[in-house]
């Protein structure tokens, strides 16, 4: 990955085809197996949990609803089985309730996987909102400087004073009744201020450059100069940034929604769910561990889809070992 | 400098106006304030809430009811004027609310960010100077896992597996490791000290052998001494470990070759030593001021002795025996602690199930300043990890780009040529470079603690500033959500200034202007 650089200088050198620079940057991506994997893993766990339960009007495989009682099979236990029966297991077997009941019967399968399908509204809408507002915010404040960039960065003081948790909460006790997506967008406008400064920095260097000098003299609007030049030259770090607030948007939506100023009843969701049943941690552990699972992996999966990300986007990788500095003379001496 | 201070100052308390205003107004818009009362069946209910809207003003639109509040408020930043934050919906002033629920707090959040700056920049080192080895690969998953995990999610793990279990193994009656846990607890140490050491083979395989021995002997130890029923250090236990502070500090900060640092290094930790028995007796009857002025007094004292020794490199050696008196020290006065520990144990209130789950003290426990202690640690010790583990990751991956980048530098390879050590090379030219990053992040994560604090208090049922906000975010009691937003406002700007001005400390580079 860190010789991607001097490789593609070679081979453009040697005549081949050039490649752009987010061809490259795709490539190197792809060819980074952890974050490839993480990729497909979370596609797979967003597709499941809509196939499971359907999308709004149209209804998924799984019959049972999410919100209905039903009576107790088995005490709630879960009848998932993944132990094939010639290890001794029951089979792989879905079973009745995979998840298990909760206490009053609901199928915990379903309201997990509500629950999941609700975290991805609020991650699509809460980055989306407030990666498209901190962007727009930085840009404008670091292309126009001056009293512009003064007013639009104390406006970003002021948002940054409270803790986002904190301001949610609020948002949240004020719209949580509302809907899930309301919820989301309104949480994004409360989360904005990370990438608009990390923007705003960029845009500072990028607009001293010649390019951006030869589109003025070309005659380009301002709109133009900040939406087409040097907004392109900054997207590895939107794009960086925002699957970070991708990540944070499900603690956040989980944290507010188990402190309850989030999502309601009778409306699943995760965080919901672990703060309606960590009291029946010792009795029934199920009702814990299915939703802690499915915050954590996507948030784990999008860190990592993050991390390579950033990769892609910046190869000047920091290799340095104190091994080979170190090693490095005794080696020699050995050959010699 | 001063207008700096002054500009800082002024843009601070805008920012502050500001912010309050639209927390202020949002809050007020959340909900219904007279909720509790309309849903009342008391037949003076409507009396109640016409003096309610009449003592809050909830008559006055939101907008302009904050200039109310304001003005209150600003009394406490002008000298000589009245500090009025309003009251709650009970009439209580927020001034008299705010006191107790912020020293909880405060005692939450100060314990935790020291653990995990200590903790997570050490790591983030370690990680670094073996970077792409087990040990690297593993801290890094690690500590995307901790990014990944809601608080409220490890506080209740830890709350089933660590207080719960932990208790009902203590009273259990035989609280023995067992032979299994014990060899099982030395393999995995072992192997990741062999990961921490790297290099040859061979040396990988004596780190291997040594720690699983000794981590196998002290277990074993323990259980043969019963060491869970009745802890304490002991003298020979207490002269080995004060042994390896002398050691492992002075190997650290001024390494071995230095003779003199050695030897103040030595006489500081003989003079700890000492003190634990000549001060056994004093310590029966101390109070929390007592052990303040012994450390003030064990602290000069050590920087004489390093005065004395030190020699040409005088500064060194101070804190050579500074660390070692004052880490000594916090082992005299833990192993004090650990005495009281059978009788904690054994007191009715806590019947042999030391690890608290909720609050912040056992109700009706009395006693002497050293099992209070005991009662602040075991009911502080779960909130005080959960929120560590929060911070602790994001140090970590700091820390560790930060070594990172600057064991890069041109001026660390002048350093190595001109043949200074790797260990000084990385104590004294590249740690102090690679903390002028880390100074922001502590400082912005600062308010993302308190934050976090929010859960975690609410899981642990403290009564600090996040279950005061919460419960009253949810009768949409503004003022008191007001104090609380100026308690962590005021704490996020300050510290941001702080960093600043570390800034100018760490890199002489630096001038504010």
């Amino acid at each position: 990955m860190t010789n991607s650089t001097t490789e593609s200088a070679k081979t453009t050198g040697e005549g081949a085809v050039g490649e752009s620079q987010s061809s490259l940057i795709l490539k190197r991506f792809v060819r980074n197996k952890t974050s490839m994997v993480s990729l497909v893993l979370l596609i797979a766990i967003f597709a499941f949990s809509i196939s499971a339960i359907g999308l709004g009007p149209i209804p998924g495989w799984w019959p049972l609803d999410y919100r209905n009682p039903l009576p107790l099979v088995d005490s709630g236990r879960p009848t998932l089985s993944v132990i094939p029966e010639w290890l001794g297991g029951a089979g792989i077997t879905l079973g009745e309730h995979p998840f298990g009941q909760t206490r009053i019967g609901i199928d915990y399968f379903a309201a997990t996987m509500r629950g999941v399908q609700n975290s991805f509204v609020v991650i699509v809408l809460l980055a989306g909102v407030a990666t498209v507002l901190g962007t727009v915010v930085g840009a404008i404040a670091g292309y126009y400087r001056g009293w512009v960039d003064a007013i639009l960065m104390r406006i970003t003081d002021v948002f940054i004073v409270i803790p986002t948790i904190v301001v949610g909460a609020v948002v949240g006790r004020m719209t949580g009744g509302l809907g899930v997506q309301f919820l989301a967008i309104c949480l994004g406008l409360v989360a904005w201020m990370g990438i608009a400064r990390l923007v705003r920095a960029e845009f500072l260097s990028l607009r001293e450059r010649e390019f951006v000098e030869a589109a003025r003299v070309a005659g380009a609007s301002d709109a133009r100069i900040i939406f087409k030049h040097i907004l392109p030259n900054a997207m590895g770090v939107v794009i960086v940034a925002a699957s970070l607030i991708a990540a944070a948007a499900i603690l956040l939506e989980t944290a507010l929604s188990y402190l309850g100023y989030g999502i309601r009843a009778p409306e699943s969701s995760l965080g919901l769910l672990v703060s309606d049943n960590q009291s029946a941690f010792a009795t029934r552990p199920w009702l814990f561990w299915f939703p802690a699972f499915f915050i954590v992996t996507p948030a784990l999966l999008i860190n990592f889809i993050g991390d390579g990300l950033r990769d892609a986007f910046d190869p000047r990788q920091k290799r340095f070992s104190v091994r080979r500095t170190k090693e490095l003379p005794e080696n020699v001496e050995q050959r010699a | 400098m001063l207008s700096f201070i002054v500009r800082r100052i002024l843009a601070s308390i805008l920012t502050l106006v500001v912010a309050s205003f639209i927390m202020y107004v949002l809050t007020a818009y959340s909900g219904n304030p007279l909720q509790d009362l309309q849903a009342s069946n008391a037949p003076n209910a409507q009396q109640l809430i016409g003096q309610r809207i009449e003592r809050l003003s909830l008559d006055v639109p939101p907008p302009l009811r904050w200039f109310g509040w304001a003005a209150g408020a600003a009394g406490c930043i002008v000298p000589f004027a009245t500090c009025d934050l309003g009251t709650d919906l009970n009439y209580t002033a927020v001034t008299a609310l705010l006191p107790n629920a912020a020293a909880s707090t405060v005692r939450l959040v100060s314990a935790s960010t020291i653990l995990a700056i200590i903790f997570g920049v050490i790591t983030g080192i370690v990680s670094a100077l073996r970077q792409y080895s087990a040990f690297d690969l593993g801290m890094t998953f690690v500590s995307f896992f901790l990014y990944s995990l809601p608080s409220f999610l490890a506080a209740v793990l830890l709350k089933e597996f660590v207080a719960i279990d932990f208790n009902n193994w203590l009273s259990s009656g035989d609280s023995e490791i067992g032979f299994v846990a014990t060899a099982v607890i030395a393999l995995v140490i072992a192997v990741i000290m062999q990961a921490l050491v790297a290099g040859s083979t061979r040396n990988r395989v004596i780190a291997f052998a040594i720690s699983a021995a000794a981590t196998f002997g002290m277990l074993y130890y323990l259980d043969a001494v019963d060491w869970f029923q009745r802890p304490g250090l002991g003298a020979i236990g207490l002269a080995l470990l004060i042994a390896g502070i002398v050691a492992g500090v002075t190997a650290v900060v001024s390494g071995f070759g230095n003779r003199r640092a050695l030897i103040g290094a030595g006489v500081a930790g003989v003079l700890a030593y000492v003190s634990y028995f000549v001060l056994q007796g004093l310590f029966a009857v101390s109070t929390i001021w007592t052990i303040g002025i012994l450390g003030l007094a064990t602290l000069a004292a050590c920087f004489v002795i390093g005065w004395l020794i030190g020699g040409p490199d005088r500064g060194q050696v101070i804190r050579v025996t500074m660390l070692v008196g004052f880490l000594s020290s916090l082992l005299v006065i833990a192993d004090r602690f650990l005495q009281a520990w059978p009788a904690y144990l054994a007191s009715p209130r806590i019947n042999n199930r030391p690890i608290a789950t909720v609050g912040e003290q056992t109700v009706g426990l009395t006693g002497d300043m050293w099992l209070m202690g005991l009662d602040t640690f075991t009911h502080f010790l779960l909130p005080t990890i959960s929120l560590t583990l929060i911070s602790f990751a994001g140090y970590t991956r700091y820390a560790r780009a930060g070594l990172l980048e600057v064991m890069n530098q041109d001026y660390i390879r002048t350093a190595r040529a001109k043949g200074l050590s790797e260990r000084v090379v990385v104590t004294r030219h590249a740690f102090r470079n690679m903390l002028i990053p880390i100074t922001t992040i502590v400082a912005a994560d600062i308010g993302v603690l308190l934050g976090g604090a929010l859960i975690t208090e609410r899981v642990f049922a403290i009564s600090g500033m996040g279950a005061l906000f919460n419960a009253s975010l949810g009768r949409v009691d503004v003022n008191p959500i007001m104090g609380y937003f100026l308690v962590i406002a005021i704490t996020a700007i300050l510290f941001n200034f702080l960093a600043d001005l570390s800034y100018a400390l760490l890199d002489p580079r630096v001038r504010v202007k």
